[in-house]
């Protein structure tokens, strides 16, 4: 017994070294390209499990349209999508998590608005998926429009915009609602599939998501109305514009890209192309990625090992996923979609 | 004296018939009064609903094999086990790759091996056992664990779950509380008045809020108070956290252990010219601690119980992981909620009655030691 | 205090203030250099969200400030009630723990055991996404006897609503609630000193009666039934439990009595077989010999153990975030925090809230502890 107290002394001294010992130093502030390529691989804020956007698999590999984005950088900074660590964040956590560098950016289904831009010492980079604010409801409710739930239940997730969208909109509408919000996402799709809500309500993507969860999805529906404008996109840092250029620039060179008809499997073949926007994209010509501080090559390999736009999104949310969600505003500018990109030159 | 009026008493007569046996336990236990006949009656009848149920859930209308939902999905439901047996293997490691497993089972062995003999108070080598549990196994467990090192693959910390994360939790905090918390005692009971206020002022702060609120600053918080540039992982923030709160609990308990001891003890240890230090080392503290063994054990029972708030700020210990597998929509029954609860609270129960009862062990122990 | 303390405490003093001005430092540059705001300006702004349960009127238009007080009350209606219930069921299941009847003693031990071994939050988890799931959906609600409905919705009570003139009957009420509290307590007075017992029942009936008989000359009957309905989705009118609080109130309630039971059975157990036999000489029944020898005697025991449950209840509460019960946690410290983003100032409020709300109930039941020592003391 008398050595437990020197026990404890030393006991102190480890903690503090096991502490230091994993303590990251990391220096943001116009560096964050220095850092990972010190460092070796890029961390992505990813969300805590949403098909279709950042989900892991039993095996514990992740998979979405936001995770690739993530997998695109790495690409573009290392030459190989595997240069990139994921962490599961929750709505609260996000902003924190990029503000102090926990994260190098943050792909987790987050809304752009003025607010977060503005006050919260974060950047938002492009739009990887237009979104918008929608209802999930029983089917067996006969229900067909959102202006029917005057005095309903709905269930969402706290501290998103969902919540403030939703006032908005039964108000203006003179309905009355009672709102349920969760600390997860998970638990308000449990609590919803237990009942608890006549309607479920988040960004419309993710209803198609998390129906997939519900104990029986087909007898669910999602309601027409789209009550808000959500465009969800890549966040990094404040005050490292060109750690900002590159996450979106990668965004950039899926979509253009797609545009110019280039993908995964005929990227090899079009290195022979005399296409100048081809030749620009793939680094043949011009000193783009050397302007970045990254390799010329860096959306060959972007486009070599993650795709073009359509190819992540048919293959992530697209009509042959479970979640079946059609191109509509994501389609091309020139097909009469919103996705549009800046030309590479 | 002559020993013929030596006088033999009669042997004593049987006790009557309804006070001994059985019927006489069953009418003094049970039957003693009208209303506690009353009382026993409904208490049976209480029983008999409550057990029925139970026994029909858990056996009789349960399902013990079957590869998803549909074996669960039928007319009669009770639990469904199967969904238990094949996420076990989550609930226990979480999201660890399943080749590496074999780490933390050797990790979990190589602490129960240094675990059993410090628990059994007449085990040998007590101090060589205090040695590999304190400083040895932490070591190892974090090399095992992380990896990283020794060709080990490395393993980030976001991939651990279930009983892992649990086990992680409680014990750091538990191991880290004890010295933290032993200091803040001595500070609370320091002549030196701004020691002593600054160690009230940590303890009753870390008392007075919840845990949680003490989780979101780690989780939140924390980060914006460290350096440009310096943070660290999210379990590591949250491993503080607990830290930091247990420690307030323990330290109430250790100034328990210094208030019982006679100020004579003190007098003596200053007597023989022992400075505070020499004295709180050899003579006070090693007599409090002993008396706090059960105080102690109790608070690891809260810490080992509160580890489940983790869950909120987004880690996955047993009940994250449990609570996590209920979207899957392959077991998605009515009965699933209910049997993985079931199998988390029996998990945890098991934990903690089993502590309680060596806590209680101990007490009786050191109790007739005393005397 | 010798020199070398001094010195010692003044380091520290100097340590401790470099390190709070460091992170103090750090808390401001990483604010300002990241652009992120700072200082209480936002509990005036517009809030802007819904809240599921308010005890006092809140609508979206009102200020993060009042979604701040309506957090907290309802933070406080879970602890009081839970509190309430918690010492009801823990005196009972104590009591019982110690009772002659053996499969009494057994059960309460059991329950015991069960209660006080699972976590918390698995228990309310339990009751929330565990029990509610199996509760009929509101067109399916279960009646309870004539207009009360229980569905996955909650627990719709019938309520009633004060018309004009519903003043007297409050008057009327409080008037008669002030008497009784007097007459009893003087009546008590002469029983201590004359030693027979004072019936003030008929008095006080009496007044009480006249009391009502005058609101109802004044004002009729001017109250409204408040009976719940289905119409659309759920119920409307009538008072609504929603299932987060029911839920959260039962897990901590049923938690908080298995520590509460074996603080009181170790309390009871604290008073010596000598007072027992001693009121079986006096010729005092079981039940009298309890409630006059025993209990009061076990109070003081009973007491301190039984305010630092009374406060982890109340901390306890904030598990409430995890079933979207709104309370301070989940309203402020969750919905507020995200929408601002001004963690540093809201975790802080929050803190200061509870450890606020933790000295409140320790100075209270303090003051009441050395009220009922002083009493034992003069008998």
């Amino acid at each position: 017994m008398k050595k437990l107290v020197e026990m404890c002394v030393q006991r102190v001294a480890l903690v503090f070294a096991v502490c230091v010992s994993t303590l990251n130093f990391s220096f943001a502030a116009g560096e964050t390209l220095a850092v990972v390529q010190e460092r070796g691989y890029v961390k992505c804020g990813v969300s805590q499990g949403l098909p279709g956007f950042s989900n892991p698999d039993d095996r514990g590999n992740w998979n979405g349209i936001d995770v690739d984005l993530c997998r695109a950088v790495a690409a573009a900074v290392f030459g190989s999508d595997e240069n990139v660590k994921f962490t599961p964040l929750s709505a609260k956590e996000r902003f924190t998590a990029l503000q102090s560098g926990e994260v190098d950016l943050l792909a987790r289904n987050t809304t752009w608005s003025m607010h977060r831009d503005t006050a919260l010492g974060v950047d938002f980079t492009g739009v990887n998926y237009y979104d918008g604010q929608g209802f999930m409801v029983l089917a067996e409710l006969g229900i067909k429009s959102a202006l029917e739930l005057d005095g309903a239940s709905l269930c969402t997730n706290l501290g998103t915009t969902t919540e403030l969208n939703a006032a908005d909109y039964f108000r203006t509408n003179g309905m009355t609602y009672e709102i349920v919000a969760f600390e997860k996402a998970d638990e308000a799709v449990s609590a919803y599939n237990a009942g608890r809500c006549d309607a479920y309500t988040t960004d419309q993507s993710a209803l198609y998501a998390q129906r997939l969860k519900l104990t029986d999805p087909k007898a669910h529906i999602v309601l027409p109305e789209i009550i808000s404008k959500e465009p969800l996109g890549p966040v990094v840092r404040q005050g490292d514009d060109q750690w900002g250029d590159i996450v979106q620039w990668s965004h950039h060179a899926m979509v253009n890209a797609e545009e110019l008809g280039v993908s995964s499997a005929n990227i090899e073949a079009m290195k022979t192309s005399k296409n100048p926007n081809i030749r620009r994209l793939l680094g043949l010509d011009g000193t783009f990625g050397d302007n970045m501080g990254i390799p010329n090559d860096w959306s060959y390999h972007i486009i070599r090992t993650v795709g073009n736009y359509a190819e992540t999104f048919e293959r992530n949310v697209g009509k042959d996923t479970p979640l079946g969600i059609a191109r509509g505003v994501n389609a091309l500018w020139k097909d009469g979609g919103l996705q549009y990109a800046p030309p590479i030159r | 004296m002559s020993s013929a009026t030596h006088w033999t008493p009669k042997p004593p007569r049987p006790a009557p018939v309804h006070t001994v046996g059985v019927r006489g336990w069953i009418r003094t236990n049970l039957f003693a009064t009208p209303s506690d006949t009353l009382l026993t009656l409904v208490a049976m009848a209480v029983l008999y609903l409550t057990i029925d149920t139970l026994v029909h859930w858990a056996y009789i209308d349960a399902t013990f094999s079957g590869a998803n939902r549909d074996a669960c999905l039928k007319a009669v439901q009770g639990a469904c086990w199967p969904f238990v047996d094949a996420k076990l293997g989550q609930f226990i490691y979480g999201r660890y790759p399943e080749l590496e497993r074999w780490r933390v089972d050797l990790v979990f062995a190589s602490g129960v091996i240094g675990l059993i003999p410090l628990l059994i108070p007449a085990a040998p080598f007590k101090r060589a056992n205090v040695i590999y549990l304190l400083g040895f196994f932490p070591v190892f467990a974090f090399i095992m664990l992380t990896g990283g090192r020794f060709g080990l693959e490395p393993v980030e910390t976001t991939d651990w779950g279930g009983l892992l994360v649990t086990l992680v939790v409680a014990i750091t905090g538990i191991v880290a509380s004890l010295p933290l918390g032993i200091l803040l005692a001595l500070g609370r009971r320091s002549q030196m008045p701004i020691v002593r206020s600054l160690c009230i002022g940590f303890i009753e702060i870390f008392r007075g809020v919840p845990l949680i609120t003490v989780l979101f600053m780690a989780s939140v918080m924390l980060p914006l108070f460290l350096p440009d540039g310096v943070n660290f992982d999210k379990l590591m923030r949250c491993l503080i956290g607990v830290a930091l709160f247990s420690s307030a609990y323990m330290a109430e308990v250790v100034r328990g252990g210094l208030q019982a001891i006679p100020k004579g003890q003190y007098e003596a240890a200053a007597a023989l010219g022992l400075g505070y230090w020499k004295s709180m080392r050899l003579i006070i503290l090693p007599q409090a601690l002993k008396l706090v063994i059960p105080g102690i054990v109790n608070t690891f029972i809260g810490l080992f119980k509160d580890t489940t708030l983790v869950l909120i700020v987004g880690l996955f210990d047993l009940l994250g992981i449990v609570q996590f597998h209920f979207t899957d929509a392959s077991w998605a029954t009515p009965e699933t909620h209910i049997t993985g609860y079931a199998f988390a609270a029996f998990v945890f129960w098991v934990f903690c009655f089993a502590m309680s009862r060596y806590s209680i062990f101990m007490e009786n122990r050191l109790s007739t030691e005393r005397d | 205090m010798s020199r070398r303390d001094v010195v010692l405490q003044f380091l520290m003093l100097v340590l401790l203030g470099l390190g709070l001005s460091w992170l103090v430092s750090n808390v401001t540059g990483n604010l300002e250099r990241q652009n992120i705001a700072s200082g209480f300006g936002f509990l005036n702004e517009r809030a802007g969200f819904g809240i599921s349960q308010t005890l006092i009127e809140y609508t979206e238009d009102d200020t993060y400030q009042r979604v701040l007080i309506i957090g907290l009350l309802n933070t406080l209606l879970v602890s009081v009630i839970g509190i309430v219930l918690a010492s009801v069921l823990g005196f009972v299941i104590g009591v019982a723990r110690l009772s002659s009847n053996w499969l009494i003693s057994k059960i309460a031990m059991v329950y015991i055991e069960i209660f006080r071994n699972v976590p918390l939050l698995l228990q309310i988890m339990f009751w929330y996404f565990g029990v509610l799931r199996n509760l009929p959906s509101p067109r399916r609600a279960i009646e309870i006897g004539d207009s009360a409905f229980l569905s996955n919705r909650g627990i719709v009570l019938p309520g009633f609503t004060m018309l004009e003139g519903a003043g007297w009957y409050v008057a009327a009420l409080a008037i008669s609630l002030t008497a009784w509290f007097v007459m009893r307590r003087r009546a008590h007075k002469k029983f201590l000193t004359t030693g027979t017992p004072q019936s003030y029942w008929r008095v006080l009936a009496l007044g009480a009666g006249t009391m009502f008989a005058i609101a109802y000359a004044m004002a009729g009957f001017p109250f409204a039934a408040d009976v719940p309905a289905l119409r659309g989705f759920n119920f409307r009118g009538g008072v609504n439990i929603i299932p987060e609080f029911a839920a959260l109130l039962l897990a901590l309630s049923l938690y908080t009595a298995a520590f509460i039971s074996e603080i009181v059975r170790s309390g009871i157990v604290s008073v010596g077989q000598g007072q027992r036999e001693a009121a079986a000489a006096l010729g005092l029944s079981n039940n009298t010999t309890l409630r006059l020898v025993i209990i009061p005697q076990a109070m003081r025991v009973i007491i301190p153990p039984l305010t630092s449950q009374y406060l982890n209840l109340t901390k306890n509460s904030s598990l409430a975030v995890a079933i979207a019960y709104p309370d301070i946690v989940s309203v402020f410290a969750g919905t507020t925090l995200t929408q601002i983003g001004q963690a540093v100032e809201i975790i802080f409020i929050t803190m200061m809230v509870y450890l606020s709300l933790s000295l409140l109930t320790s100075w209270a039941m303090n003051s009441y502890n050395k009220r009922i020592a002083l009493v034992g003391q003069n008998a």
